[in-house]
């Protein structure tokens, strides 16, 4: 008889399948083809994303590499110092120096045995129209070594045209050539000539990063270096407002502040600061900084400014989150131990917050950085970042541009080697937001305590 | 903790560098205006750092009417000194100008600009006459003694010459001067030149003035696509849509000739030599502004204005002639001008 009487839980009633683990059945096949889908949902979603960073990437190195490189002509030039006296008595002296390259070139196609019977002033073409100013300025910084010097020959290394050098990194092409008047065909046998002899180099182009803006006559001359210092300036000037404001206006409603209606409109305005389009900001500087506080335009104090007012809301929020993120059982036992409020606060809370509230500030740093529209409206845009600016102080009010300004103005003009200092400008951009970024993570990394 | 010590110290830091600021003198020229006079003025401002003493002038772009506007908001060191602009000063600029304070105004005149049509260089070439611009672009046109709404889909339909391309023009918006030399030399004189003024001027009861804003009405059905930005728009516009013909200056073309060609006006091609001589008929005058005010208060502005103006600048040897600026035939009476510091109106 016990044979027969089974377990009657392993009677299975005719309503519900058997199941077991080990076969599948088709409930469970649906789930997991669901699960599956999904999985296959989020890849796509990832790869889609992967590919077009991918492409961005590719496509700011492929364009802006280039831009770190500039081809450079060494010329031997003799110094004749009564000639160069008479230069400065001119209006446009640095039009006197081109006579003595025309010479010098001419002398240089000798010497390189290439024959050609183009005249000095078809063979300038091939130069930077800054080259006069270039050699000018070192006769001028060295004159007593100048003088010294007279009759004999030096050796100066003076930029190519951009279109020489757009044809050495292959952007320029004989046939694009036929239509331009900036250049001829058999200035390129020249250039093919030099370059076989070793006088026309493509070197690393310390002037892209150091040096400051130049005209559109010569892109070849033009760098990110002024303007790295106008960013430079405004970050400092956000710097040193936003972060003591921003952290003090935090403390106060996060630790001190009564809760009420009033300090609840306080808090959601600045949530709404934060979705404020920086456009906004920028207005709101030309008409409040510059029209009503006369303060100079585009100077990087006013750009500091009108950028401390766009990442406030970024750090107090941030700062707020990493303050609320200290447990109350510090506060508690601060102030069980006899410690005022503020007292727990500063000494217990704040430090404790520290990590939070610098990686925020960096995020709000990082993003100010590479913000372009205010700076439109108060005049940072344009031919601007010419000149370095003439001390420390000076800084904050020459006028001068910032890094993301001065891509968006490359990117406008009509020479193609601009096009190529704009992307060049992107890759120093993002290596700096990217240092930023990795800096704040290991701040984070590093400090940031779990409870 | 020196967290307070810290917290206040950056604190004073920052005020005080905020409020020095008022207080500094500005010490170079600051320029402002036409994006198409942009490039002339930052050559000459990066000439004039290196052979004076003076620093660099600062040069901002924006177009003519912005400019302007900006040079007429008041006197003063954080108002521009210099105004661009890619067209003369208008009747009403100049009455703004005079309620802020601005009442002597130097006008000096630097040079032609050529204003050119040019499509992607793989495509058709065209030979333009201002009437086929107007016939293309304009709202209304006369068909059969009728003044009907543009009915023109490709080039063909507007002259029988041309191919049957779809009509896309990319011009420059309203607030670029260049604006103002299309619609007046190419759209009216087009206008006129195809008979049709007399009919809309009928339409518009013997009122010149009407028919002619009617005639450089232009439409408004997507053909005809205004450029706010700067010419590299127009030539990126160019570049995704291959059947386009865009207007640009002729400095910018001579800068691009491996992505466009040029299209003839009336038979003649642009280049410095037509514009100078004046076959070319689209062409305007290139202007900048000075605040007489200004004039030895802030450092350089004047010797700014000669520098700019002098004949190894503007002449036709000179760096802007290379360019692409057509140089002043009359550049002497423009140095005598600035050199007396002649005021609009005197």
């Amino acid at each position: 008889m016990t044979d027969v009487t089974t377990n009657p839980a392993s009677e299975t009633p005719a309503s519900r399948k058997k199941t077991s683990l080990l076969t599948v059945d088709a409930l469970t096949r649906k789930r997991n083809a669901a699960e599956t889908r999904f999985k296959a949902y989020g890849v796509v979603a990832i790869s889609i994303g992967v590919f077009f960073l991918a492409a961005l990437l590719w496509a700011i190195l492929s364009n802006g590499m280039s831009a770190f490189q500039q081809t450079v002509v060494s010329l031997n030039i003799t110094i004749d110092v009564a000639r160069l006296e008479a230069a400065e008595k001119s209006i446009v002296k640095t039009s006197k120096y081109n006579a003595i390259i025309d010479e010098a070139l001419i002398a240089k196609m000798k010497d390189a045995g290439v024959e050609t019977e183009m005249s000095g002033k078809d063979l300038r073409k091939m130069l930077s129209s800054g080259a006069a100013a270039t050699i000018r300025d070192d006769v001028l910084a060295n004159w007593d070594a100048i003088k010294a010097r007279d009759g004999q020959v030096m050796q100066y290394d003076v930029l190519a045209s951009s279109r020489v050098d757009g044809y050495l990194k292959g952007r320029v092409t004989r046939e694009a050539l036929a239509r331009d008047k900036n250049l001829d065909a058999a200035h390129l046998d020249i250039v093919d000539q030099l370059v076989a002899k070793g006088t026309m180099v493509k070197s690393f182009n310390w002037d892209f990063i150091l040096g400051t803006d130049a005209s559109d006559n010569r892109p070849e001359q033009a760098g990110i270096g002024a303007s790295m210092l106008g960013s430079f300036y405004m970050m400092l000037v956000v710097l040193f407002l936003a972060l003591p404001i921003g952290v003090a206006a935090s403390i106060y409603l996060e630790e001190f502040a009564p809760k009420n209606r009033f300090t609840d409109l306080i808090e959601v305005n600045i949530s709404n600061l934060a979705a404020v389009p920086s456009i906004v900001f920028g207005i709101l500087g030309l008409a409040v900084f510059i029209q009503f506080m006369h303060l100079p335009q585009s100077a990087p104090i006013v750009g500091g400014l009108v950028l401390t007012l766009m990442t406030l809301p970024t750090i107090i929020i941030s700062t707020r989150a990493s303050l609320k993120a200290v447990p109350p059982s510090i506060r508690d036992a601060a102030l069980g131990i006899g410690a005022s409020k503020m007292q727990a606060t500063f000494h217990h809370v704040l430090p404790l917050a520290m990590p939070g509230i610098l990686t925020g500030t960096i995020i709000g740093l990082a993003q100010a950085l590479g913000e372009t529209a205010p700076l439109l409206l108060i005049g940072m845009v344009g031919f601007i970042a010419s000149n370095y600016p003439d001390g420390l102080a000076d800084g904050f009010f020459s006028p001068n541009s910032a890094m993301p300004a001065q891509i968006y103005e490359w990117a406008k003009r009509a020479d193609p080697a601009f096009y190529e200092r704009a992307w060049g400008g992107i890759i120093v951009l993002l290596v700096f937001l990217l240092t930023m970024n990795i800096l704040a993570i290991l701040l984070r990394r590093r400090f940031e305590r779990r409870w | 903790m020196k967290f307070t010590t810290l917290v206040s110290a950056t604190a004073i830091v920052a005020a005080s560098v905020s409020f020095v600021g008022a207080a500094q003198a500005r010490d170079q020229v600051q320029i402002a205006g036409s994006s198409t006079v942009l490039p002339y003025a930052s050559i000459v401002a990066e000439a004039f750092g290196e052979n004076t003493d003076f620093p660099t002038p600062v040069v901002e772009s924006g177009g003519s009417s912005a400019g302007l506007k900006k040079f007429c908001a008041g006197v003063g060191e954080n108002t521009i000194d210099v105004a661009n602009a890619s067209r003369k000063i208008k009747d009403k600029e100049i009455a703004t100008c005079a309620e802020n304070g601005v009442k002597d105004i130097i006008e000096v005149r630097i040079g032609y600009d050529g204003i050119v049509f040019a499509s992607d260089i793989n495509g058709t070439s065209f030979q333009f006459t201002p009437a086929d611009w107007y016939r293309a672009l304009s709202d209304q046109i006369v068909v059969d003694g009728k003044l009907v709404a543009n009915p023109n889909k490709t080039w063909a339909d507007v002259n029988p010459e041309f191919p049957a391309q779809p009509l896309a023009a990319f011009i420059p918006g309203t607030k670029h001067g260049t604006r103002e030399v299309f619609e007046e030399k190419v759209i009216l004189a087009g206008c006129e030149a195809s008979g049709d003024f007399d009919v809309i001027k009928a339409a518009n009861g013997d009122d010149k003035k009407a028919a002619e804003k009617a005639c450089m009405a232009l439409r408004t059905d997507g053909v005809s696509v205004d450029i706010d930005g700067d010419y590299t728009e127009t030539l990126a516009r160019i570049d995704s849509n291959k059947n386009g013909i865009g207007v640009f200056g002729l400095a910018f073309y001579e800068g691009n000739t491996d992505k466009l060609q040029v299209a003839t006006m009336s038979g003649v091609t642009p280049s410095t030599e037509t514009i100078a001589s004046g076959e070319y008929p689209v062409s305007r005058p290139l202007y900048f502004y000075i605040k007489k005010a200004h004039i030895g208060v802030i450092p350089g502005l004047k010797e700014y204005a000669q520098f700019f103006v002098s004949d190894e600048i503007a002449g036709s040897e000179g760096p802007l002639a290379q360019y692409g600026l057509v140089s002043d035939p009359a550049l002497a009476d423009v140095q005598a001008a600035v050199e007396a510091e002649q005021t609009l109106g005197n």
